[in-house]
């Protein structure tokens, strides 16, 4: 038994531990340490006295968020604009592929790959000083198109109908190039054959692509799903930060920025990390019923 | 492909396939205007003189032409201190990146690797479920590494997702490099250093680009972490510039044809003048970045 252990330790690699020792500290120090750190939210916790000077509140903490006039109006908002995004940022990639696939001239499928791509790399506080500048009442050029056809001015980003318009806009605008590439790599590697087989069998080129290109991106489509539907409860909230402001509030705070505001606008670190737990939960819960769902009904899964 | 009209004298179908042809060929058309014309627009309207621009004027080309406001933009200095910053914190975090990313990817990568599943797991739970905001900020404020260029570099090293796209390249080098290497005594370190890592230039340069872009383009964490500012990079002295848009330009005066700058051209030449390295960049980084992206989202 001593023997055993004594041989393997003299056959354990030290120098690959050496390499792998970094990682691991660091992901302790900042993933594993924070996480210890979620117990603040059963703390009635004081910034400057820590754990020691706090008391053990139990459930308080969340019985005061869930109780919060801003919580349901936040829970509302992030279902809304996580299913909005569900709805439209995510099969609008899958759409501009196959119209990339499909595009006959080769020169223009290039191109727009390309020129749908480069938006991603604007990055989020220039994209939204576009969204102020575009919309802005008096220079504003979607303002002065509807000047132009005799409308009058909108402040579009002072009033809460049409933040969520905007916010899923902006998305689709930044994003779909980017999210498109993975779907353009799957419809390389479908086989010709199966096209020109559904050909000869008299399909037109839509019905190929419902019964060639739709099933042969499946597989790629619901890794993405699984891998998008734990970010509905967590929408990008850099974005809502940014241009979001109180008279938006209504339709545009979500769960995260109102973990932000709760803790490093007013300090209150108990609750919004109660909020942060609860954001938290709901991801890993979403992605494992949806692996689930499709282990269930697709035989596609990621673990 | 080819094989479009073999079914051939189907008159119908020929007609119908035609008409798919023009409309995916109109679609695309419509997505490149649409994906180009906001950033095109900027460009244009940060060389035209204001007043052209509120009338409604500048739809293709700048209306008359003036640098006044790439002027005003230059002489800003918040911009070139947080250049500085962000030129500070791209290189030497996305080097702190690779260290961490790369030696954890290929320590994951080896079978040899004692308690392989438990630390692959240990790696990969942090992605599916985060601590969240507050413990975060809360955990690098008692390391004492906010307001520093350091602490931002050191407390997002690893992105878990990135460690797996270098994980799964390493996994694919073949083992017969190494088993040769072995047999001529080389240890563990060296075959890293001077197999793998020449091996795997490809996944590198792509997880090595993953990062430059989330540094160049990273906002929420230094703007609550960096107070400083001084020590404020790029995308946090934007947020005040043009979306808060204050102090742009002194007072607006009535606009005339002859005013030669504005708040709002401004605004537009400060996103040319932040944008363009990213863009410049952009060929070159494209064919890289696909083919992570591709990885990144295939094996999750």
């Amino acid at each position: 038994m001593l023997l055993s252990l004594k041989k393997r330790l003299k056959k354990t690699d030290w120098l690959l531990l050496l390499l792998l020792a970094p990682g691991i500290i660091w992901l302790v120090m900042f993933a594993y340490v924070p996480i210890a750190g979620i117990r603040m939210a059963f703390y009635n916790y004081n910034v400057f006295k820590g754990f020691t000077g706090s008391t053990f509140v139990g459930l308080q903490n969340f019985k005061t968020l869930f109780q919060g006039a801003d919580f349901p109006r936040a829970l509302r908002n992030t279902l809304i604009i996580g299913g909005l995004q569900l709805l439209f940022c995510f099969p609008f990639p899958i759409f501009l592929a196959i119209v990339i696939n499909q595009v006959r001239i080769k020169f223009l499928g290039k191109l727009t790959q390309t020129l749908t791509f480069i938006p991603y790399f604007i990055s989020t506080v220039v994209a939204c000083g576009m969204v102020v500048s575009f919309c802005s009442p008096s220079t504003g050029i979607i303002n002065l198109i509807r000047n132009f056809f005799g409308l009058d001015s909108i402040y579009f980003l002072v009033q809460a109908k049409y933040f969520r318009a905007i916010y899923i806009i902006l998305n689709l605008w930044k994003n779909s190039g980017y999210n498109a590439v993975v779907y353009i790599a799957a419809l390389a590697g479908i086989d010709e054959g199966l096209y020109e087989a559904a050909s000869l069998d008299g399909a037109s080129r839509l019905k190929q692509i419902w019964y060639v290109t739709l099933p042969g991106l499946m597989n790629t489509i619901v890794v993405m799903l699984i891998l998008n539907v734990g970010g509905i409860i967590k929408v990008g909230y850099e974005t809502i930060i940014l241009l979001y402001q109180p008279s938006t509030y209504e339709t545009a705070d979500v769960i995260s920025t109102l973990t932000y505001r709760l803790g490093i606008v007013q300090n209150n670190f108990g609750i919004s990390t109660a909020a942060g737990l609860f954001e938290s939960l709901v991801a890993l819960v979403l992605v494992l019923l949806t692996n689930y769902a499709s282990k269930k009904f697709t035989e596609s899964s990621m673990f | 492909m080819k094989a479009k009209n073999k079914s051939g004298n189907d008159m119908f179908q020929g007609m119908s396939d035609r008409i798919f042809n023009i409309v995916v060929i109109l679609i695309a058309i419509a997505v490149c205007i649409v994906a180009l014309y906001p950033m095109w627009y900027v460009l244009i309207a940060s060389f035209s003189r204001p007043f052209y621009v509120s009338d409604g004027s500048v739809v293709l080309f700048p209306g008359g032409f003036t640098l006044a406001a790439y002027i005003k933009a230059f002489n800003t200095d918040s911009i070139w201190t947080g250049y500085l910053n962000t030129i500070i914190i791209t290189v030497g975090g996305v080097a702190v990146n690779m260290f961490f990313s790369v030696t954890l990817a290929y320590a994951l990568s080896k079978k040899e690797l004692p308690l392989k599943r438990f630390f692959t797991l240990f790696v990969a739970f942090t992605m599916w479920f985060s601590a969240g905001m507050l413990p975060l900020y809360q955990t690098i404020r008692s390391y004492h590494l906010t307001n520093s260029h350091f602490g931002i570099m050191l407390s997002f090293a690893i992105n878990v997702y990135n460690v797996f796209i270098l994980k799964s390249f390493f996994e694919q080098v073949p083992s017969d490099f190494e088993e040769a290497a072995r047999i001529d005594g080389a240890n563990t370190l060296t075959i890293f250093a001077w197999i793998y890592l020449p091996l795997s230039k490809a996944a590198l340069a792509t997880v090595t680009l993953f990062y430059m872009v989330s540094r160049w383009n990273g906002y929420f964490w230094a703007s609550i972490l960096m107070t400083d500012d001084d020590k404020q990079p790029l995308q946090v002295v934007l947020k005040k510039l043009l979306v808060d848009q204050t102090n742009l330009v002194d007072a607006e005066t009535a606009i005339t044809p002859d005013t030669l700058v504005s708040g709002t051209t401004v605004a537009y030449a400060i996103i040319v003048v932040a944008t363009v390295p990213m863009l410049v960049i952009y060929p070159f980084i494209q064919k890289y970045f696909k083919s992570g992206v591709t990885l990144g989202g295939v094996k999750g």
